[in-house]
Parts: C-alpha cells; sequence; structure tokens
C-alpha cells in the first residue's frame, strides 16, 4: 500500500501487470470466447462483415468524441460521448473477431491504427464533419436506425461470436436511436432558427442514404422509423438522392483521411508504445 | 473429488466478493456479471464473466481483479472467460445489489423492457418511469440526463427533496 504517487495507488496489486487504470496493453476483448468458425461459414466473408461493421463504428465512435467540450450542454456532451464508448466496444470485438477468422491472427489495434482510409470500409454517412449540433443529431437517427436495424438481424447469424456482439449492440443502438430520435423532434419542432437547422441536416445525409440500403434489407425499417420522427417533428422527409460509389468499397470522402490521422497519429508514431 | 467441490466453492467464494470498479459498493455477483466460477480437473479455476455494455471500459479492471484475487487466495491457474451470450441485463443485479445501490444514493433499476420479435419499436410519446429517489424516496423524481458517468446510468432528480442522483438504467 502505497499513496505517494496517484499512478502508484492505480497499479496497486498488479505490480506483474504491464496495465494500470485504463490504458493500452489491455488483452483481447473476446478473451475465453469459443474461437471456432462454424461448419458452413465461410470465414473470410465473416472476417470482412465484421471489419466492415467494425469501421462503421470506430469512424462514428470517433466523430462523436469530437463533441467532448465542444457540445451545447454538458449532459449533450456526456450522452454523444457514451454513445460513442458504446460504439467503440462494439468495434473492438468485432474487430477482434475479424482477426480471429480472416487467419492473420491480427488484433484490434492492427485494423484501428495501421490501415489507411482507402482500406477502410465504413460508409461515408459515418466519417461526413460533425457540422452542428443539428446534423450531429440527425446523421445519429440514420445511423443508429440503420444499424439497429442490421444488428437485430444479424442476431440470427449462424456464427455465434458475431450473433452474440449483435444481440448486445441491440440494446445498445435502441437507447441510442431514442436519444437521437427525441432530439430531432425537439429541434424539428423548436424554434424557427432549430427548425431550419434540423430540416438542412434532413437534406445533407440525404445523399448519403442510399449507401445504407444497398447490401441488406433493412430499408423499410429504417424508413418507417425516419418517417415517424420527421411527422413528430414536422419536418420534410429527406429525398433520396444516389451518390455515386460507395465507402464499402473504399471509396471515401476528403474527410476520412484527417480523421484517421488524428486517431491513428499516436499509434503509428509510437508503434509498440503502451501505457 | 470432494476437495474439488470444496475448492470450487471456496473459489466462487473468492470471485463472488471481488469489488465492480466503478460501483465498488457492489461485487461482481452482486452486478451479476459473474456467471460461473468451477474448476477444472487439473486444478485450473475457470471464472466466467459478462460485459454489461460493449464499451465498458471496467472489462478488463474486471478480469484482472479476479485473477488477481484468485491467485492472492491460493489458486495459481486461473483461466477468465467472456461469455457474451445470453447479453447482461440490468435483471440481474441481485436483491442484495439493488439495497446497496440505493443505500449508497443510486437509484436501482427497474425491470429490463420485455422484447417481442420483430422490430425494436421507436416510441416518441414520454415514457413513464416511476424511479424512487433513494434518498428521500419520494417518486416525485425527473430524468436530467439519459446519460451519466457511466454507461449503465442515468441522471434524474429529485423534485421533492432537491437532490440529483444517479439511477442505473434497465436494459
Amino acid at each position: 500500500m502505497s499513496d505517494d504517487h496517484v499512478y502508484m495507488t492505480l497499479a496497486e496489486g498488479h505490480e506483474d501487470d504491464t496495465r494500470w487504470a485504463y490504458g493500452t496493453g489491455f488483452e483481447d476483448p473476446l478473451q475465453g470466447v469459443d474461437t471456432d468458425v462454424p461448419d458452413g461459414v465461410d470465414a473470410q466473408e465473416l472476417a470482412a462483415l465484421c471489419v466492415t461493421l467494425a469501421d462503421d463504428a470506430l469512424v462514428s465512435a470517433q466523430r462523436l468524441a469530437e463533441w467532448t467540450t465542444r457540445a451545447p450542454e454538458l449532459e449533450e456532451e456526456v450522452a454523444l460521448a457514451n454513445i460513442g464508448l458504446d460504439l467503440l466496444g462494439q468495434a473492438r470485438l468485432l474487430y477482434s473477431r475479424a482477426g480471429q477468422v480472416d487467419g492473420t491472427g491480427r488484433g484490434e489495434d492492427a485494423y484501428a491504427y495501421f490501415r489507411d482510409a482507402g482500406e477502410f470500409r465504413n460508409v461515408r454517412l459515418a466519417e461526413l464533419p460533425n457540422g452542428d449540433f443539428a446534423f450531429s443529431i440527425v446523421r445519429l437517427l440514420v445511423f443508429s436506425s440503420w444499424r439497429l436495424a442490421h444488428f437485430e438481424r444479424l442476431a440470427a447469424h449462424r456464427d455465434p461470436v458475431l450473433a452474440a456482439i449483435a444481440a448486445k449492440g441491440v440494446k445498445e443502438l435502441a437507447y441510442h436511436r431514442q436519444y437521437a430520435a427525441e432530439w430531432a423532434v425537439r429541434l424539428g419542432d423548436g424554434t424557427e432558427e432549430s427548425h431550419r437547422r434540423t430540416r438542412r441536416a434532413l437534406e445533407q445525409v440525404a445523399p448519403y442514404l442510399g449507401e445504407l440500403f444497398t447490401a441488406y434489407d433493412v430499408r423499410d425499417e429504417v424508413v418507417a422509423v425516419l418517417s415517424q420522427v420527421t411527422e413528430a417533428a414536422g419536418l420534410p422527409m429527406p429525398v433520396y438522392r444516389p451518390l455515386p460509389g460507395s465507402g464499402r468499397a473504399g471509396e471515401h470522402t476528403e474527410h476520412l483521411a484527417p480523421l484517421l490521422a488524428e486517431l491513428q497519429g499516436v499509434a503509428r508514431a509510437h508503434p509498440e508504445a503502451t501505457w | 473429488m470432494v476437495t474439488t467441490l470444496l475448492d470450487a466453492r471456496r473459489a466462487r467464494r473468492i470471485a463472488e466478493q471481488v469489488p465492480d470498479p466503478e460501483l465498488p459498493m457492489l461485487t461482481l455477483a452482486d452486478l451479476g456479471v459473474l456467471r460461473e466460477v468451477s474448476m477444472d480437473p487439473d486444478g485450473t479455476v475457470v471464472a466466467s464473466l459478462t460485459p454489461t455494455y460493449s464499451g465498458c471500459p471496467a472489462m478488463a479492471e474486471m478480469r484482472a481483479g479476479v485473477a488477481a484475487r484468485l491467485k492472492d487466495a491460493g489458486y495459481p491457474r486461473v483461466e477468465i472467460r467472456t461469455v457474451l451470450d445470453p447479453p447482461w441485463t440490468s435483471d440481474w443485479i441481485t436483491p442484495e445489489g439493488r439495497r446497496k445501490l440505493a443505500e449508497h444514493g443510486i437509484a436501482p433499476p427497474g425491470a429490463a423492457p420485455a422484447r417481442a420479435a420483430g422490430p425494436v419499436p421507436l416510441v416518441l410519446s414520454p415514457i413513464r418511469r416511476s424511479v424512487t429517489c433513494p434518498r428521500c424516496g419520494s417518486a416525485d423524481t425527473e430524468e436530467t440526463s439519459r446519460f451519466a458517468a457511466t454507461s449503465c446510468k442515468a441522471l434524474w432528480r429529485c423534485l421533492a427533496c432537491r437532490e440529483p442522483f444517479e439511477y442505473v438504467k434497465e436494459i
């Protein structure tokens, strides 16, 4: 027992452990989970799916974290940071699963820190800059509704690990969607200014909706949620305008590379470091 | 065999007493995250933990805590398994855990919402929850924030005694 230094107190009882408090150097978040891939599941396809889902979550988490110290109120800052934390947790589990099944044995950090923008498979909606609070709320509403609908289906995936990650994520995403939907209604049905900005945000996300609905059969569910919210908020439904290219093919906006530069800078400058 | 059973029971009692890193008034057993403790024939203690939220940063600390306590108690071989399925629900917080939360000024969760088949419905009308103030017992309370200092809590305030308090969300 020592209270000489605050770090010593945190490290107490972990003398043989390189990790103290909440730093890096954690073990695999899927430690002790049965890692077998069931018969009939294509390991490469499963790994690719896990990476796309993880990329969506990681890039969104980074954007949400950017609100820290900048949100309109402390409560909203805490909310956005917490939502980002849930998504970061989902990303960690999914990257770990991808590394287990794709044959490379890569850990989560290899995916998060040591791939360039062209290797990321996230939808472009996730990487767009935060804009104002209205844009971030509308983007979160679309993203969480879409991811929730997708995860509900993935909870029945033949890979039990992905199914379990998805089933857990459903509870979290439903909570995120609830938060975003309530704010969207409050802003749309609020002042002239908040209405105008929320309406503009819906127009801004519209070109990125098409990309969400290409690969998965979740469109009806998401559109139903957006109709419900826009109707309650007195807002028009966004007009669907498809945009060429696809983040799923590694074709990104100019906004992803700077986001990754910030996210990956420290890990790349000190690739062996743990703290 | 009898020794192994007794030993397994003792190992379970030790693991059960490990405090939660973020809600230290609760043990991991109170919180419902310690799912199982068993002993392999070779003497390895196998403890299974389930995360509360995917991003819960305390998970690594919980694993390390259980392993360290068991090693200190004379079990050199410890294996910690992560159980993702079924996902944690706040319904697993024990009655003892709920009592301790309230005693420390944190309102315990109500029953987790039942999941029907099909898409999770979005409810936009205000959801009435009856959350009792853990300090004065009044039911005249309101939510101030859906999120709080840890993933598992929301912020509320009591309109009777005017005290803010935390509330463990039901999931």
